[in-house]
């Protein structure tokens, strides 16, 4: 009989819990993350108010970058965790990987399509995630309008930000939805009435985050563009932490934008 | 077993018509292949018939076994969703063939057989192999320790206890979950639905000792509930309409909890 024979390893259950919790975090954290960028549709100076708060400007007399290289590695930390486990699930091979696409195209189910679309997703955002990461975590000083206009526009990051944008909104409000069905988070004493309600939501979720990360975004290229002059020179994030003789700031007057 | 009804009644209404045409050609294509002979592959054969009021799948299938191809191979035994033995995939989906009116249908029909059983030939598949290999190891029988005495009254159990038990009972082991389910087709040792269920089942049973631990032995691992990555293709073809998506959230909780 089986209960003689050496326990089987608690593993299998904490990585499926780990799977769930890192991504939830990531989930919540992303939609901070769209707010807080976001500001930049109310101006310039919201936005670098905003980007100075995340430096600490409301704890300390000045900002410091480095806490927002420290949040970065954090995420980062938290998406290769997530990556890490999400590998477990992917199809190991062509064949299976054949077999479930064959299987999707055949059945035409919602949720078994969405499921390949966090796959997808999940995978582009290994290398799209990765850069975006990487940037925030060694030039968090030049997040700021102009800073980041810069790098959106003249340093051709507006590409990889469209990618990542569709990838993470589709892929974030799916791996909500698939949470709540998962656990039974929710799902009240009607389920599949439940169900239908969260996918509902689900797609409410997805196409509010993408209308606004992509007036963000337009919002960023429209600056940047009338940025290019001055590409070339590093633009340091909070216009009011730098002495305003500063030589290497060519933040124009404000009046100029908008 | 089941209680209900074979096909629901209300959309039976329209046989009330006597057996006329309701006016309908329809196309039926169904994968053909009998791997016992070298010289069948695969290919789809196409068949036509009128349709009648009130017609199913099987009664389709029977007429064009008995009009066209004497050699169709599927299954059918209590024609009224009880025996679990008609399942297909009915335009890509699992479902009964029995339980099935052409009339919710369109004018072409794909018949195939389900994928992940052995196929014995055309649409009939060995769905009993699968689900013999699982129930063995999941050991789904109650396992008790006392000893049955025939003379003394059964232990009493509560009726909604009963009636809850009951439930997650009427599956009828079509394996529709298990063709429905992406991740049964790509992992062949999944459990599927159907065996999650059954654990779900067994637990409930106040006649059953076993225990979560013991439970998570059998179903603690990525074959078992934490292999589900909750596609729900199970829950929306059981042909039972079993809550296949609250028993095994429950199941993957009280293991997370046992873990
Ligand atoms: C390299 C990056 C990523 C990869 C490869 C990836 C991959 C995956 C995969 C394959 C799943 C499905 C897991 C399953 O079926 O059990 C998943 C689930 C999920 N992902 Fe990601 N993901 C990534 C990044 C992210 C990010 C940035 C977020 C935040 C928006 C996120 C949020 C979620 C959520 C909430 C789930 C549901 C968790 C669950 O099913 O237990 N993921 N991810
Ligand atoms: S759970 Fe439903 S679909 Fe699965 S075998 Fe049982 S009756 Fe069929
Ligand atoms: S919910 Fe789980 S068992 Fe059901 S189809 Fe999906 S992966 Fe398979
Ligand atoms: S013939 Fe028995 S379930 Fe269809």
């Amino acid at each position: 009989m089986k209960s003689i024979t050496k326990a089987k390893s608690r593993m299998p259950a904490r990585l499926d819990l780990l799977q769930s919790l890192s991504g939830l975090v990531l989930a919540l954290f992303m939609w901070f993350h769209m707010f807080f960028v976001a500001s930049i549709l109310l101006g310039a100076d919201a936005f670098d108010r905003v980007a100075g708060w995340m430096e600490g400007s409301l704890i300390f007399e000045q900002t410091y970058p480095v806490i927002v290289s420290m949040a970065a590695m954090g995420v980062f930390a938290l998406f290769v965790l997530h990556a890490l486990l999400a590998l477990r699930k992917f199809p190991s091979s062509y064949r299976q990987y054949r077999t479930f696409h064959d299987h999707m195209k055949r059945m035409g189910h919602e949720d078994t399509t969405l499921w390949f679309v966090q796959v997808f997703t999940g995978f582009a955002m290994f290398f799209l995630g990765s850069v975006h990461l990487y940037i925030m975590m060694t030039r968090p000083d030049t997040i700021g309008a102009y800073g980041s206009a810069n790098r959106v526009v003249s340093e051709w990051m507006w590409p990889l930000y469209l990618l990542l944008l569709l990838a993470v909104e589709l892929h974030g409000s799916i791996g909500l939805y698939r949470l709540a069905v998962k656990w039974g988070f929710l799902t009240g004493s009607n389920p599949v009435e439940s169900r239908r309600k969260l996918k509902r939501a689900k797609w409410g979720v997805t196409v509010f985050f993408l209308a606004l990360g992509l007036a963000s975004l337009a919002a960023f290229i429209k600056i940047g563009l009338t940025q290019q002059d001055h590409f070339g020179q590093p633009v340091l994030s909070w216009a009011s932490s730098v002495p305003a003789e500063h030589p290497m700031l060519p933040v124009p007057p404000l009046g100029e934008l908008s | 077993m089941s209680t209900d009804s074979p096909v629901d009644s209300t959309s039976l209404s329209t046989s009330h018509s006597s057996r006329v045409a309701s006016g309908r050609r329809l196309t039926f294509k169904i994968l053909r292949h009998n791997p016992r002979d070298p010289d069948s592959h695969p290919h789809m054969a196409t068949f036509e018939l009128d349709e009648t009021p009130g017609m199913t799948l099987f009664i389709a299938l029977n007429a064009i076994r008995d009009e066209y191809a004497p050699s169709l191979q599927f299954d059918f035994v209590c024609r009224a969703g009880i025996c679990g033995s008609c399942g297909m995939l009915i335009d890509g989906r699992p479902g009964l063939a029995c339980r099935t009116l052409t009339q919710t249908l369109g004018e072409e029909i794909t018949l195939a057989p389900l994928p992940a059983f052995k196929l014995i030939g055309d649409l009939s598949v060995d769905t009993g192999q699968w689900m013999r290999g699982m129930s063995e190891r999941l050991e789904t029988w109650v396992h008790g320790q006392q000893e049955i005495d025939p003379d003394r009254l059964e232990e009493r159990m509560e009726p909604s206890l009963a009636e809850e038990i009951y439930e997650l009972d009427r599956c009828i082991e079509c394996g529709c979950c298990v063709a429905a389910c992406g991740t049964a087709l790509m992992r062949e040792d999944f459990v599927g639905a159907v065996g999650l269920n059954k654990i779900a089942r067994f637990r409930l049973d106040p006649r059953d000792d076993r225990t979560d631990a013991d439970y998570y032995e059998l179903i603690g691992d990525d074959d078992g509930v934490f292999g589900c990555m909750t596609l729900l293709g199970c829950q929306d073809v059981c042909p039972k309409d079993l809550t296949l998506q609250t028993q095994i959230a429950f199941l993957r909780r009280r293991m997370i909890a046992t873990g």
